[in-house]
């Protein structure tokens, strides 16, 4: 297999020195890498999982809105930045590894490196009720 | 394939008595292969360079990896440079908001330089590179962005037989013992990839990285790691640290020779030696 894109390595260097969640994907959106905060969204260790297809991962972790209503992938800041290639910015519900409703925002910035390829995407959580 | 080491000191050069072993010169290396000739980077290893003798041509290439200093001060004095009639070509990074020109141009011209580049009576042309493959007489040469402050080139270069593959500057993971266990999370990988002849970043000891974190090098370790894991065939250890009197660079060697199991063969650079591969 290739190696990554050098603004890919140096993305998952920053992530795993971050203390919130952050997830790396490719342009397709599979899931290349998450950090040890993420594992706690996720609710797997990225060590067992390995990559994963955008299917496998997704909509695990339930996005919906103040009322409850399933947010569909397109309106997924993550999903926004991989089809236009620009930052995309949210605040909506998951639910966490006990299943409580959690408020979060995410920012999905574009991955484009050097070469003015767009290598993927980084989205990062930020659990509203934890001021962190 | 022969490779020439003009110039193996990190940072800046020294003419110290005590840095004779390894040699004074900034990088600059050259690979021959019968009648084919490349030179990569521009320290003040060039000025060793005989262009009269070896390079009779017009047309001279320079390659470089990036443009901290100690990888382009021999440009300043470098002969075909101020020949008339010369044509040399300097092949660089891009990926940065300023042409290459304009970023060498900083350098060599007044205050710093008496000359700017655009009076130089050589006829000079500067060519931006990216992550691409290319064909440079009878090499296949292969260019990846790595792991170093600022845009940064390493180089993959290939006869018909043999690779060397030259990463003077790299830090390919920060802050960390060991690399991913992931191939494909290591910079500079596939540049690297079974490479007969690796020339890298070795400036720090072991003891000294955690202190010089994101300056952008190796420590000797790190350079071993990234050899095995590559599973490059020999490994020349480049950049020595100027700060260093070169007995204590041989010490570190040594002493992280007794620690490691390595059974690929290594050595530290030295100027002016002429590696078969």
């Amino acid at each position: 297999m290739p190696s990554h894109a050098i603004e890919l390595i140096l993305s998952r260097q920053l992530a795993d020195c971050l203390s919130v969640p952050v997830f790396i994907v490719d342009p397709l959106g599979n899931l290349l890498f998450y950090n040890t905060p993420a594992e706690g969204v996720l609710g797997q260790k990225f060590e067992d999982t390995g990559p994963m297809p955008v299917g496998d991962w997704g909509t695990s972790f339930h996005p919906h809105d103040e009322e409850g209503n399933p947010i569909t992938p397109d309106g997924l800041p993550l999903v926004q930045t991989l089809q236009s290639q620009l930052p995309a910015h949210r605040t909506f519900w998951i639910n966490n590894l006990e299943q409580k409703s959690t408020r979060i925002s995410v920012t999905s910035i574009p991955i484009i490196g050097r070469s003015n390829d767009f290598s993927g995407a980084m989205a990062i959580f930020w659990d509203n009720e934890l001021h962190l | 394939m022969r490779v020439r080491l003009h110039g193996t000191r990190g940072a800046y050069p020294t003419s110290s008595v005590e840095n004779q072993t390894y040699g004074g010169n900034t990088p600059c290396i050259e690979v021959i292969d019968g009648s084919q000739r490349m030179i990569l980077d521009a320290g003040t290893g060039i000025l060793e360079i005989d262009f009269n003798r070896d390079y009779p041509e017009k047309r001279i290439d320079i390659f470089l990896t990036h443009l901290h200093m100690d990888h382009i001060q021999g440009l300043a004095f470098c002969k075909p440079l101020f020949t008339p009639g010369k044509e040399v070509h300097i092949w660089g990074p891009g990926g940065s908001s300023e042409p290459l020109i304009h970023r060498l141009n900083r350098f060599l011209s007044p205050p710093l330089f008496p000359i700017p580049l655009r009076d130089v009576p050589s006829n000079l042309k500067v060519h931006e590179l990216s992550e691409e493959s290319f064909t440079f007489g009878d090499f296949k040469v292969t260019t990846e962005f790595i792991s170093h402050p600022g845009p940064t080139l390493g180089y993959r270069v290939q006869s018909a037989s043999k690779t060397l593959t030259y990463i003077p500057d790299h830090e390919p993971i920060i802050g960390k013992e060991h690399l991913y266990t992931a191939d494909e999370w290591i910079s500079g990988y596939d540049l690297a990839l079974h490479a007969d002849l690796l020339i890298h970043d070795s400036q720090y000891s072991k003891e000294e990285y955690p202190n010089k974190i994101g300056w952008g090098h190796s420590s000797l370790e790190m350079a071993a790691e990234f050899c095995s894991r590559t599973q490059a065939k020999r490994l020349i250890l480049f950049h020595h640290d100027p700060a260093h009197p070169d007995t204590v660079r041989t010490q570190m060697f040594e002493d992280f020779k007794r620690g490691s199991s390595y059974s690929f063969p290594m050595e530290l650079a030295v100027q002016g030696r002429e590696i078969e591969i």
